[in-house]
């Protein structure tokens, strides 16, 4: 079957500190279109974000499909606190590469 | 009152803003002008430091032209999370600047200073009657993470606030705030409904980003009507859409549908955000449902030791292929060279090029960079410790034998000289937990000045 990689779908893919103990993830895609037929295939789940991160899917706080924003929201708990010893991000800011490797099926 | 607008000049004091912009703002006849001033995103140095992540001078080029725009204006001027992190260091550095300010210009006003910075023993004590919960650290507090903690501040809601304005404050310093705080208590005091009047002052207060193009040093006027609200932005340049004001909501929150804030939750199920001019966006069905008992947020940073890091490259490709082992006998070597338990310091190598970014949840293991940027970190029990350990692992990092070795002059391009940075304390969010109140007002005393 024939993929599309997020980057041809999507406008913004960003990850962002929320609070000093979450991590968030937003996918914000071109248009409602394109937002509902990737909401439609479902390759965008909890399980996904897991295997990305290489986390256990509990680590992940909340998983959100936003349409009035045209946007799929994922939320984990930071692995170190914002600023802790050993912490490499404060502002969460650049942890949002893995998800660029997303291919959506498209026919 | 029919409707009521709040003018945000940015999304943080001392951010900056364009006059044009703020001046177009005020030709709106606003009814208060608020500004938050804080946030947790610097990490928790600022807060256990009592430092203002902010500089002195770009706040205090904010604050001369607000204060100046509100003296003709005579409308309230409202300061959330006064100087960064809302302890009493920091609202006591914000409050010097006004200080200087009036007594540059002469301006006549009154000013209410509210604190958020909680008393150890008070917080002890409602520690000991199980007022506080469990939250996103996932960690039940503890007395000695009270006890270890340098300043524990609560994000107030608007009460507080409300009662300063009752108490007849032109100017309001608040410390520690619920982002939209500032921006929503006045709205809240005249009856304007919380669900929508939270939801604006959501996107307020991160000054313009909600527009197109975004920015967080740009003004952004928000009214509010008894139904919805409408926000644009001031500066021309820049428009509020119905996807960049949707797509705010989203920001540096967990979840976007479910916005927990004190004494409640904005809930966004059921918004509808819609286009009503090329600049304008009409915003309306944000619910707020009040919770019992009424719950605030506490932040606490605690020092735990001193840090002193060295930075340099690795060009050699023999090096970087054997770059773990390496690090690893180094460490080794350094334990060995010390007589000094293994508890009282910590090396940490940063490695640009294979996993300094997303250390652990780097999915990429194999490194493709012919360089390497090394930040060596280490945290010691003192700084003379953090200094010792810093200076042993360069050193040995820098001739160390590995096998196969073929540049035999050094290890590291060392990036300064001196090579080893002292970086002085280094603190940790020991408390991050919730807060079950009486009354929304009884850690947050007010205290009135007359200028």
């Amino acid at each position: 079957m024939k993929t599309k990689n997020i980057t041809e779908l999507a406008e913004v893919i960003r990850s962002k500190n929320s609070g000093p103990f979450e991590l968030t993830f937003d996918i914000i895609f071109k248009d409602y279109d394109t937002y509902y037929k990737v909401k439609s295939k479902g390759v965008i789940n909890k399980e996904l974000i897991a295997k990305l991160y290489n986390i256990d899917p509990s680590q992940i706080v909340t998983f959100v499909e936003f349409d009035a924003a045209k946007a799929i929201k994922a939320t984990i708990t930071r692995p170190v606190s914002s600023g802790a010893i050993g912490e490499t991000d404060v502002y969460g800011a650049q942890q949002h590469a893995p998800l660029l490797q997303i291919e959506i099926p498209w026919d | 009152m029919k409707e009521i607008k709040v003018l945000a000049p940015n999304g943080l004091l001392g951010y900056g803003f364009p006059k044009e912009s703020f001046e177009e703002g005020m030709k709106r006849k606003p009814d208060v002008i608020a500004v938050d001033g804080g946030s947790t995103d610097p990490g928790p140095y600022y807060l256990g430091a009592g430092k203002s992540f902010t500089s002195r001078a770009g706040v205090k080029r904010d604050l001369e032209i607000i204060l100046k725009a509100r003296d003709e204006a005579k409308i309230p001027f409202i300061i959330g999370s006064s100087g960064g992190s809302g302890g009493s260091p920091h609202l006591q550095w914000l409050k010097e600047i006004v200080e200087e300010i009036v007594s540059e210009k002469g301006y006549k006003f009154k000013m209410a200073l509210i604190e958020a910075e909680i008393d150890k023993n008070v917080l002890l004590e409602k520690f000991e009657e199980g007022k506080i919960k469990t939250f996103e650290s996932k960690q039940p507090l503890t007395k000695e993470a009270i006890e270890k903690s340098e300043h524990i501040v609560a994000q107030m809601g608007v009460e507080p606030i409300i009662k300063a304005l009752d108490m007849g404050a032109e100017v309001i310093l608040a410390g520690r705030a619920y982002d939209p705080s500032s921006m929503a208590a006045l709205p809240i005091k005249e009856g304007f409904d919380p669900g929508l009047t939270f939801h604006m002052c959501k996107i307020l207060e991160c000054g313009a980003i909600a527009a197109v193009p975004g920015s967080a040093r740009d003004c952004l006027l928000g009214t509010l009507y008894k139904d919805h609200f409408v926000v644009e932005p001031m500066n021309p340049i820049r428009k509020c859409t119905e996807i960049s004001v949707a797509a705010h909501t989203l920001y540096e929150k967990g979840n976007p549908l479910r916005l927990p804030g004190p004494g409640g939750e904005l809930i966004l199920d059921n918004v509808k955000f819609e286009q009503l001019d090329e600049r304008r966006v009409k915003v309306s069905g944000s619910k707020f449902i009040p919770k019992e008992p009424y719950t605030v947020k506490l932040e606490g940073s605690a020092p735990v030791g001193f840090r002193t890091i060295s930075i340099a490259g690795v060009r050699c490709p023999k090096m970087i292929k054997q770059i773990d082992d390496i690090l690893e006998n180094v460490n080794k070597i350094t334990k060995e060279n010390f007589d000094m338990p293994e508890s009282d310091y910590n090396i940490i190598y940063h490695i640009y090029g294979k996993n300094g970014v997303m250390g652990d949840l780097e999915p990429q293991k194999e490194i493709t960079s012919h360089e390497l940027g090394i930040v060596i970190e280490v945290v010691g029990k003192t700084q003379d410790i953090a200094d010792t350990i810093c200076s042993s692992v360069r050193s040995t990092l820098l001739h160390y034998g590995y096998p196969e070795r073929i540049a035999t002059a050094g290890n590291l391009a060392l990036l300064y000289s001196p090579s080893d940075i002292k970086m002085g304390p280094v603190y940790e969010f020991s408390v991050y937990h919730l807060l079950e109140l009486e009354d929304p007002t009884e850690v947050f005393p007010v205290t009135i000045y007359q200028f």
